[in-house]
């Protein structure tokens, strides 16, 4: 009995180190940034790997859930004759929701997993120790740069997830079903606004890119260095930035929209 | 060279990623609607406003003209104040012109639609000419300029909100009454 | 006179992970322009110690002096500071995967100079040319059999000219002619460049015929020390033990565990 109440006083304060290690470490790395600033090509590169590669999936995907929303919107809009307000609801969802969300999850699932092995293997080889002792610090050089990639990729990916979703939409509902082409945009323009849905869906997506990458990266600077480490590390990227995202969103939903 | 080949498709990328968000601004939100700040306020009471919004739109003949800027309570006056912005370019509106709350629809969101009055200017003169038809001439006095709406001015001529629990609460009474009368004289 | 020899100074260190004191009380010199050779069974912390010397890790207690400054207390920027002036060759080489061989040994002169990109070019491949792989500039690591990453680690190392080389077990499952190879280059870089070295080994003959000094540890603390002679005509129990390979002594054959006959319940 004395026993399990000693463990479980020692994961919980194994959780608080751990948390209290990732604040640590977004301190630093923020600390980091305006020496990142002289070097733009370190940022190019990562956003490559994490903004450019992920950059299929998200149209892809984008692109089939506009259609989607098309369709279920469709069926759904025409037992009240007020199909025409299609637009108006694929681009709200898509703006205010879906689009931040979705391309959060997808983006912890494609590059998250990806940072947090990348850098727990790095550790596990030894990579990061050997940048120490060249003086090079792999906070600055190695995590600084990639957490700024994905801080600024995400909102791009974001924001074409949405357009592109918009147009599956539209292929769907005024090409197949028969929307009018007019009544589609012109419903949406009355009723998305641009300072309550699309900046308020930026800044969300801002946030959900600042917290899934600050994720990946501790949680692959904290990995422990074997296989079997790293992997954990990779499943924890995943599973905690899509709770991370999904709480987040709640609270800025309920913040920002009422 | 790799880093070039990487260099152009992260630069397509964040082309990319704001063409998407100037598309979200322009096609689908309502940022080409919003004019610039060249608009002038006016402003109307009224009874009931009840569903109209700050930004919702102000019309004439059906066209967005402006849309709501700003609604409060007047304490003194005990009823709704309405700021509107009118957009600059359709500063000819008549001062008498009235505003009235309508419904886009049965169930659709509020508006203001605006009716232009005739102009309570006194830059025309009526007389009647030989065939007895009403002639109407401008004045001669070059003073005159057509009073039209302006910064602060406001809306006298206005019509309530719509309920449509009012309305069928109305109808409901009325019915009873006609019921009633109708059965009075039989007795 | 001897401050002036002196380039590594450890006096009284503590360290402890898991619980378990890894270091109880480590003193040790390391002389300017030799070869110093740590010894001692797996598992007593050796590596360990490089790490500490680097402040990798941070001791529970004593100092580290290292070129007269006290490494436990330095600050970011003075720590960076003197870690460029101190290579470390890692037991796998942990070359960056990413990089090509020939910007591995350019990676540590890019990040801290301004020099222009053919002068770049000319020390890689002089740093390349001295482990004797100025060929192999453009191969990847993962190209790379052990013995030539830990040559390419090497030339990396050096590429800054630092004051002092630590290298973690170098020797560590290499054939018997990379393990010559390595040998003759840490001796030779050691006097040609003019260096500092800290060798970590537990393979006596390699580690003995290079070593100018050893130490040896064992149980958290320096059990012997001298020249290769002087241990190897030692009557120390722990260095007959360890220079001999005698499976039983001093450094017992048992990891520390209750009494056997408790352990099988047996009365």
């Amino acid at each position: 009995m004395i026993n399990q109440i000693q463990s479980l006083g020692h994961k919980g304060l194994d959780f608080f180190q751990r948390l209290g290690r990732a604040h640590i470490l977004i301190v630093d790395i923020l600390k980091g940034l305006p020496v990142l600033l002289l070097r733009p090509g370190l940022i190019v590169q990562q956003i490559f790997s994490v903004g450019v590669l992920s950059l299929i999936i998200i149209v892809v995907s984008g692109f089939f859930v506009g259609m989607v929303m098309g369709l279920q919107g469709y069926n759904t809009l025409v037992d009240f004759g007020a199909e025409e307000s299609l637009g108006v609801m694929v681009a709200l969802s898509l703006v205010r929701e879906l689009g931040p969300v979705v391309t959060a999850l997808l983006f912890a699932g494609r590059a998250g997993s990806a940072l947090t092995a990348e850098i727990g293997l790095m550790k596990a080889t030894e990579q990061l120790s050997a940048m120490e002792m060249m003086a090079v610090d792999p906070v600055q050089r190695v995590l600084a740069p990639r957490f700024l990639a994905g801080f600024i990729s995400m909102p791009l990916l974001a924001a074409m997830f949405s357009a592109v979703g918009v147009l599956g939409g539209f292929f769907v509902g005024v090409g197949l079903l028969g929307v009018d082409d007019g009544a589609y945009w012109s419903q949406m323009q009355s009723s998305v606004d641009i300072y309550d849905d699309i900046y308020n869906g930026v800044i969300k997506s801002l946030v959900f890119g600042f917290v899934v990458t600050w994720i990946a990266v501790f949680e692959g600077y904290d990995a422990i260095p074997t296989s079997e480490g790293v992997s954990r590390a990779t499943t924890r990227t995943v599973v905690h930035s899509s709770l991370a995202v999904l709480g987040l969103d709640f609270i800025l939903t309920a913040l920002m929209f009422n | 060279m790799t880093t070039r080949i990487a260099e152009i498709w992260v630069g397509l990328f964040v082309a990319g990623g704001i063409a998407a968000l100037f598309m979200l601004a322009m096609k689908v939100s309502n940022l080409s609607t919003y004019s610039s700040d060249s608009g002038y306020d006016v402003t109307a009471y009224f009874e009931d406003i009840s569903g109209l919004k700050v930004r919702s739109p102000v019309t004439m003949s059906g066209v967005r003209i402006g849309r709501v800027k700003a609604i409060s309570f007047d304490k003194q006056r005990l009823s709704a104040l309405v700021t509107m912005e009118i957009e600059g370019e359709y500063d000819t509106l008549p001062d008498d012109s009235s505003a009235s709350i309508y419904t886009a629809g049965l169930l659709g969101e509020k508006y203001i639609g605006l009716e232009p009055g005739a102009g309570s200017n006194d830059c025309e003169e009526f007389s009647l000419d030989d065939s007895g038809e009403i002639k109407i001439e401008e004045t001669k006095n070059t003073d005159c300029k057509p009073s039209t709406l302006h910064q602060g001015s406001e809306i006298k001529l206005t019509q309530d909100s719509l309920v449509l629990e009012k309305l069928i609460g109305q109808f409901i009474s009325k019915f009873l009454d006609d019921d009633k009368n109708k059965k009075e004289p039989a007795k | 006179m001897d401050e002036n020899k002196t380039l590594v100074k450890v006096r009284d260190l503590k360290f402890a992970r898991g619980g378990r004191m890894i270091f109880d009380g480590v003193d040790l010199d390391i002389q300017r322009g030799k070869i110093t050779v740590i010894m001692g069974p797996s598992g007593t912390g050796k590596t360990t110690l490089l790490r500490l010397i680097g402040r990798q890790l941070k001791p529970l207690e004593g100092s580290i002096i290292v070129d007269g400054e006290e490494v436990t207390t330095l600050g970011h920027r003075q720590l960076y500071e003197l870690r460029k002036r101190m290579g470390m060759l890692f037991q796998n080489g942990a070359l960056l995967t990413d990089l090509s061989v020939f910007e591995n040994v350019a990676y540590p002169i890019r990040e801290h100079t301004n020099l222009s990109d053919e002068l770049i070019r000319t020390l890689v491949l002089m740093k390349l040319q001295a482990v004797g792989l100025r060929g192999a500039r453009d191969l990847m690591p993962a190209e790379l059999s052990g013995g030539m990453a830990r040559r390419v680690a090497l030339a990396r190392a050096i590429a800054l000219d630092p004051m002092m080389i630590m290298y973690d077990e170098p020797f560590t499952g290499q054939d018997p002619i990379s393990m010559g190879v390595l040998v003759r280059l840490i001796r030779n870089l050691n006097d040609a460049l003019g260096l500092t070295s800290v060798v970590v080994s537990h393979d006596i003959e390699e580690a003995s015929s290079i070593a100018d000094y050893i130490y040896l540890l064992s149980g958290g603390k320096v059990v012997a020390h001298g020249t290769t002679e002087d241990l190897a005509n030692s009557d120390s129990e722990w260095a007959q033990q360890f220079m001999n390979g005698k499976p039983d002594g001093p450094v017992p054959f048992h990891y520390q565990a209750p009494p056997y006959a408790a352990d099988l319940k047996i009365d």
